[in-house]
């Protein structure tokens, strides 16, 4: 028995097929000492095998060590959402739960390439030339994270100089317990920047403006 | 700045807006959603035990279940976007977001209600670090935490059972003597065996340097103040009409928009519908049977006038 069910690989076959261009998954996962990789496997699985557009690569974190590295993936589970170039955008643990939506959404991103953002953001993005890396914290129950999740896909996806991830708060309780989050979305900008909250376009951008400074 | 005019302006996304939606939309009229979520306070429910047709359902699957009604039909949703202000002349209604202004010939206002704050000195200090409003987002966090719940209704019994999957231990705080919330999720939180019920008492000071480290609360009857040891607080103590927008129409002293039996607002052609309104009881089913009379309102409202 599989994570989806009919009603929902259905409709997703209908918005993955019309994507105008592929999207490339790069699953890195591990056999042992990481409880919830093979349901993160699976779960890329069923999405990739809905539609064509969606190409899976199935890696192991230890002996695809050179492309974790190339791709700084430093944690298991994780997914890099990858179109013709690589954008920045990952998962780390299983995007269920409400989480579910952003991955989806960060799929069309990458598949449309249209961010959507105002005219307004993208040409301050273009001004960025700092390394960027956006952490959003999420829990798979919290109703408002994937709006944040989102946004700082987006971001990622306008700027070559943002990385953005989606953080499972209860798959890395370590990281959790680091940053201090007792409160999701929690986002973390270049280690020195963090807000709480799903804040609209302009607000995100505005902290990542002073991340840079 | 959209100078089309619409027949029709929804705000709000709740189970009222949406219902509206689908009125409208079978009416085929001319119309947009504005909205800053989906599914209003609904989403947080964990489980709605009332609603006709569902014995048990999550607040996000009912959500789920109306926007894929609403999906049925070609509906353009601004989302998210937030009403900043409403105003009227002659026959046109101008509406202000944080993103454009819009005009419309009527206009429904379902825009539900806000959680209300705990009202301590520190609690903006507090706020993500162990103060929460949200048990449905936040309670996994607190895996083997001691915590406390304020409030007695059932949004507060909601959170406690929620939290009783994760906490050590609950301490439900109520400001009243006896709990308001249904009796059968009374029971659901006490059955777990760590629910405490502190009665008569409220919370006055948070107490912690970096994140929540306790609490001070006062009783109200005999006036002794006890400190309680946590890391968690989740407030839990009803909410207030999202009406703050709009100064032309006629609100009850809480905020409520007052409506008439067909969802007339005081202001013609402006409608109101759900939690955001003055109608008794605050319920997912009454809220959708409203919006579904300011949609026929509006409808007749627009074929009448225009």
């Amino acid at each position: 028995m599989g994570i989806l069910n009919t009603q929902i690989k259905n409709k997703l076959k209908s918005v993955l097929d019309n994507l105008p261009n592929d999207v490339i998954l790069k699953v890195f996962t591990q056999e042992i000492e990481c409880p919830t990789c093979r349901e993160n496997t699976s779960l890329m699985q069923e999405i990739a095998e809905v539609s064509d557009k969606i190409k899976l690569e199935v890696l192991n974190f230890i002996i695809n060590k050179e492309e974790a590295e190339k791709l700084k993936i430093d944690k298991i589970p994780a997914t890099a959402v990858v179109g013709e170039k690589d954008y920045g955008i990952r998962f780390y643990g299983v995007p269920a739960g409400y989480e579910f939506n952003s991955f989806i959404s960060a799929l069309k991103l990458v598949g449309t390439k249209n961010s959507g953002l105002k005219t307004s953001t993208i040409e301050q993005l273009k001004g960025i030339t700092k390394l960027v890396n956006i952490k959003v914290f999420v829990t798979l129950t919290c109703p408002y994270c994937p709006m944040a999740v989102e946004l700082a896909h987006k971001f990622a996806f306008e700027s070559d100089y943002i990385t953005s991830e989606m953080i499972n708060a209860q798959e890395f309780p370590h990281l959790a317990n680091k940053y201090g989050v007792y409160a999701v979305p929690k986002v973390v900008i270049n280690e020195k920047v963090s807000f709480e909250g799903a804040v609209p376009e302009d607000i995100f951008l505005t902290y990542i403006t002073e991340a840079t400074k | 700045m959209n100078s089309k005019v619409y027949e029709l302006i929804i705000l709000g996304c709740g189970p009222a807006g949406i219902t509206a939606a689908i009125y409208a939309a079978r009416k085929k009229m001319d119309f947009i959603i504005i909205s800053k979520d989906i599914g209003g306070q609904t989403i947080y429910s964990s489980e709605v035990e009332n609603y006709t047709g569902y014995q048990v359902i999550t607040g996000a699957e009912l959500v789920f279940k109306f926007k894929e009604h609403l999906d049925m039909f070609d509906v353009e949703l601004h989302m998210p976007e937030e009403v900043k202000k409403v105003s009227k002349q002659d026959d046109i209604i101008k509406v202000e977001t944080d993103k454009d202004i819009y005009f419309s010939k009527t206009l429904i206002i379902a825009t539900g209600r806000i959680p209300r704050s705990l009202g301590v000195p520190n609690e903006e200090k507090f706020k993500g670090r162990g103060l929460t409003y949200c048990a449905t987002c936040d309670a996994p966090l607190f895996r083997d935490k001691v915590v406390a719940v304020i409030g007695g209704g059932n949004s507060a019994l909601d959170a406690a059972i929620q939290l009783t999957k994760y906490a050590k231990k609950i301490f439900l705080i109520d400001i009243a003597s006896n709990l308001k919330a249904d009796p059968v999720m009374v029971k659901k939180a006490f059955d777990s065996g760590i629910v405490d019920y502190i009665k008569n008492s409220k919370v006055v000071e948070i107490i912690g340097s970096n994140f929540v480290e306790g609490i001070k609360i006062l009783n109200l009857e005999n006036k002794k103040e006890t400190i309680l040891e946590l890391q968690g607080i989740f407030v839990e103590i009803g909410s207030f009409a999202s009406s703050q927008f709009i100064d032309i129409v006629e609100k009850t002293k809480d905020g409520e928009i007052i409506v008439d039996c067909a969802n007339r607002t005081s202001k013609e052609g402006i409608f109101a519908a759900g939690d955001v309104t003055n109608v008794f009881a605050k319920q997912i089913i009454i809220a959708c049977g409203e919006g579904a009379k300011a949609a026929l309102s509006a409808y007749e409202y627009i074929s009448k006038k225009f």
